[in-house]
């Protein structure tokens, strides 16, 4: 734990101290305290949602914190300007980079560090810096070479070496690893010790257990915007870390038993391979039964967005087939899953669940407008679809003040309440759900769970994707595990525990052909 | 500073955004006219007379109105399903091309047919000139901005070169003509002796028709949805590619009623300067409208007054006319802000 405490009590290179931000009924940073010294990496571990990427937005000045302060080098930093972090010597490497494609390493590093009014631009001048940053990070490429051309991983050294470029003393990387292959994320990991000799603080973001172990002098857990726990790396496993990122099994609800039916969807060695995922799935089978929950777990990022997208009809699977009642489909694609009775819950509640800009109404017929219940001769039965919304509205529970109010102006629960029951509303035969309960508050995290158990109840075969464990081992029939696009074996209900669900998360992938599933 | 959105428009502030604009608008202009020596008020109380002073002056603004009514609802449909339709240009004057070949008795047609038949087939005309960034733009990502745009150029060399040979009026003394529409062919005006013509009512007509199928039907409903979000769109199941298919279709079709009722009322035969840019001006009316097809009229009245009252200003005033472009860009943009502030609001720090 190497300079954890700053030599002669000189202050950390940064603190936060007691840092609470709310958004609206989420507290997304609960009062969380954090030192970092000059020299040391720290793994910030969570699971989405868990605040992460809200406290570091704190940090850049992204947002305001409601309370508590930031510390660098013992002199508080202005919230909410950016720019008095890059002063201060904050950089950051986000997941997504920001980088000018068509131009060089060398425009791309200077860009925003001259003014516009400058006479001449200083790029001649700093070429020799340039060019010795990027000997030192190791970006064999040179500060010539156009950005566009680049590798992923040799994009990433790119942002590296813009944060060190502008005297970054600080380097926060936000989920890193997530876009690199493996050996790129081990020479990620050898220049950060270099740097680090040098006296570089390192933030590491992330929700991969392994490598915030390899990597860091000490991991802070966050789970529902709390600081949980700090270990250093020699004094934890895995899976210590795993239950503290997921939290132990609370009270569960009811799941009564029940005999499922027959086969309704199944999936037979799919494989995909789209460019537009960071995880596609390798060889996946799995079966979902009338009458049963199957859950998959997993980190997220691990293939579970090409699972839900290869069911919804929103992907084509390279490889394998899909079979719905014992019959591939001919054709398969989002209006093909609806009328075929496959209702999908998806990840992203505002990005593709609901057009933000239209109203409850219009929402809620978006899936069926052109059935006849919304719909004779291409004109919309606008009384039909306000009843409807307005029986979802009283059936769930939806807090709005009317249903011609526009979607986006309500929150996270109500939408997805909305969406749950635009989904369940045609009584479909199977039910894809994505993430479900993400980002929603206990209230409306047990009615979704509830609804999903009823909707079991009725028959339906309904797949559970979800970070949150607990809820999976709650709710599910049969859970397996997801990592790296693979899937593990199925197990029942209670066969496994937390840690041992925990452990086969933290495992890359699981190796050989999927093992047939219990009937 | 940054923009933070807004809850819900109220009735109240979705009236004042537009009554801002203009008033922004105003002192813009007023500005400018004061810097060419004249007293804002009385070229805006001459602008005023000019464009509603008298019955000839309605009349004529009326008869301004009815292309940008036309363009305006073309933009606003195509803008609505984020199909960013620049070219209402080129299909105006793919509607008059069509509009002068059939009514000049190429193809001869029994009278009662020749309004109808020409009508319908200059849409379709319209319709087929931006169903080709349409389909690019589907297929292969085109951006059709920059396709309709460069159309636009592409429509007017193509009308010259017809002026100057195949529909050139052989009567004509040789200027770059068309011969005139045969009289069966031309739509009737609306008062002994005006300019108005039947193409003002047929104008509002389709003002209310697609009112109706952007509100009423799924066609417009898909339209709207592709526009909001097409990717939430295409995960709820819509057709988002078609749906920006059809609205090419319909938009393309609709602009080129605006060159067909100029050649079939306004003016009767087809020349270069047919259109006074009215493609373009429809963008304005469009985003004067907040894109809603029943405010298009008004907005294209508004537009058309000013432009017919800043000629007779000038006349009288002596401030050049082209005020009024000065005046219809200036409203162009406070509106784009005036929008904006509806849905957000700006805070500092």
């Amino acid at each position: 734990m190497n300079g954890r405490i700053a030599e002669g009590g000189a202050a950390p290179a940064l603190r936060l101290s007691s840092i609470c931000k709310r958004f609206g009924p989420l507290l997304a940073n609960d009062s969380i305290s954090l030192e970092v010294g000059s020299g040391e990496v720290v793994a910030l571990l969570g699971e989405n949602g868990a605040g992460k990427t809200t406290l570091m937005n704190i940090l850049f000045g992204h947002y305001v914190a409601d309370s508590g302060s930031v510390e660098v080098d013992g002199q508080r930093l202005a919230s909410g300007d950016p720019h008095a972090a890059l002063r201060a010597g904050i950089g950051m490497v986000h997941q997504h980079f920001t980088l000018v494609e068509n131009m060089s390493v060398a425009e791309n590093v200077v860009l925003g560090t001259e003014s516009l009014f400058a006479a001449a631009s200083r790029r001649t001048d700093e070429a020799g810096r340039i060019e010795s940053l990027c000997e030192e990070i190791g970006l064999g490429a040179g500060p010539g070479a156009i950005v566009g051309e680049l590798s992923v991983g040799e994009r990433q050294r790119v942002e590296i070496v813009k944060a060190l470029y502008r005297n970054s003393k600080i380097l926060i990387l936000d989920e890193p690893t997530a876009v690199l292959a493996p050996f790129e994320i081990d020479s990620l990991f050898e220049i950060l010790r270099r740097l680090v000799r040098r006296g570089l603080s390192v933030i590491f973001i992330s929700h991969k257990l392994a490598e915030a172990m390899a990597i860091s002098d000490r991991i802070v857990v966050l789970r529902k915007g709390r600081m949980v726990g700090e270990r250093a790396p020699a004094d934890t496993t895995p899976e210590e870390l795993a239950s503290m990122m997921v939290g132990e099994p609370v009270a569960l609800p009811k799941v009564p038993a029940r005999d499922s039916g027959p086969v309704v969807l199944e999936l037979r060695d799919v494989s995909t391979a789209s460019r537009s995922m960071r995880v596609n799935l390798d060889r996946v089978s799995l079966s979902l039964r009338a009458g049963r929950i199957t859950g998959i777990a997993g980190v997220a990022g691990n293939g579970q967005a090409a699972l839900a997208s290869v069911l919804s009809g929103t992907m084509r699977a390279a490889s394998g087939r899909m079979l719905l009642n014992g019959a591939e489909p001919a054709r398969w694609s989002p209006e093909s899953a609806l009328a075929r009775g496959v209702a999908r819950i998806p990840e992203d509640r505002l990005a593709t669940g609901m057009i933000g800009d239209m109203s409850v109404v219009e929402n809620m017929i978006s899936e069926q407008c052109r059935s006849p219940q919304f719909s004779r001769n291409g004109l919309l039965r606008r009384g039909d679809a306000r009843r409807f919304a307005e029986r979802v509205i009283a059936e769930y529970g939806v807090a709005c003040s009317s249903p011609n109010m526009a979607v986006r102006l309500l929150s996270g629960g109500n939408i997805q309440k909305l969406i749950l029951g635009r989904a369940l509303a045609p009584e479909p035969q199977v039910v894809i759900a994505n993430q479900p309960t993400r980002g929603l508050d206990v209230g409306a995290v047990a009615h979704v769970q509830e609804r999903l158990l009823a909707a079991r109840g009725r028959g339906a075969a309904v797949l559970l994707i979800s970070e949150d464990l607990e809820e999976v081992m709650s709710l599910s029939d049969k859970v397996s595990v997801m990592s790296g696009g693979r899937l593990s074996p199925e197990t029942d209900r209670g066969e496994l525990g937390i840690r041992e669900l925990g452990a086969l998360m933290a495992r890359k992938s699981f190796d050989g052909p999927q093992a047939q599933h219990a009937a | 500073m940054r923009l933070e959105p807004r809850p819900e428009p109220t009735i109240g502030r979705l009236v004042a955004a537009p009554a801002a604009a203009i008033a922004a608008t105003a002192v813009v202009a007023g500005l400018l006219v004061a810097a060419a020596g004249a007293s804002p008020f009385t070229v805006f109380w001459q602008i005023l007379k000019g464009a509603a002073g008298s019955q000839f002056a309605l009349f004529e603004t009326l008869t301004r109105a009815t292309p940008l009514i036309f363009t305006g609802l073309a933009v606003a449909v195509a803008f609505r399903a984020k199909l960013w339709n620049i070219g209402a240009e080129a299909q105006l004057y793919a509607g008059a091309v069509i509009t002068v070949v059939l009514g000049t008795g190429a193809v001869p047609l029994p009278s009662y047919a020749a309004i109808p038949v020409s009508m319908a087939a200059a849409a379709v005309g319209g319709a087929a000139v931006l169903y080709g960034p349409a389909f690019l733009k589907t297929r292969f990502g085109v951006d059709e901005v920059v396709t309709t745009l460069l159309l636009n150029f592409i429509a007017l060399l193509a009308v010259s070169m017809l002026l100057d040979g195949a529909l050139k009026d052989p009567m004509g003394l040789g200027w770059p003509q068309s011969e005139h529409l045969a009289r069966e062919a031309r739509l009737p005006r609306l008062a002994e002796g005006k300019r108005l013509h039947l193409g003002f009512l047929i104008a509002i007509a389709f003002a209310g028709i697609v009112w109706a199928m952007m509100s009423r039907t799924v066609l417009g409903y898909e339209m709207r949805a592709a526009g909001h979000n097409s990717a939430a769109a295409r995960f709820l199941g819509i057709p988002v590619e078609s749906t920006l298919l059809k609205t090419a279709l319909i938009s393309g079709g609709i602009a080129a009623l605006a060159g067909y009722s100029e050649v079939a009322g306004t003016k009767g035969n087809l020349t270069l300067d047919l259109s006074p840019g009215f493609g373009y001006t429809g963008i304005v009316v469009a985003m004067l409208a907040m894109l809603n097809p029943l405010g298009v009229v008004p907005a294209a009245i508004f537009v058309a007054g000013i432009f017919v009252g800043a000629d007779a200003m000038s006349r009288t005033a002596g401030v050049p006319s082209f005020i009024a472009d000065v005046v219809v860009a200036t409203a162009l943009l406070t509106m784009v802000v005036a929008i904006m502030t509806t849905r957000y609001r700006i805070r500092r720090g």
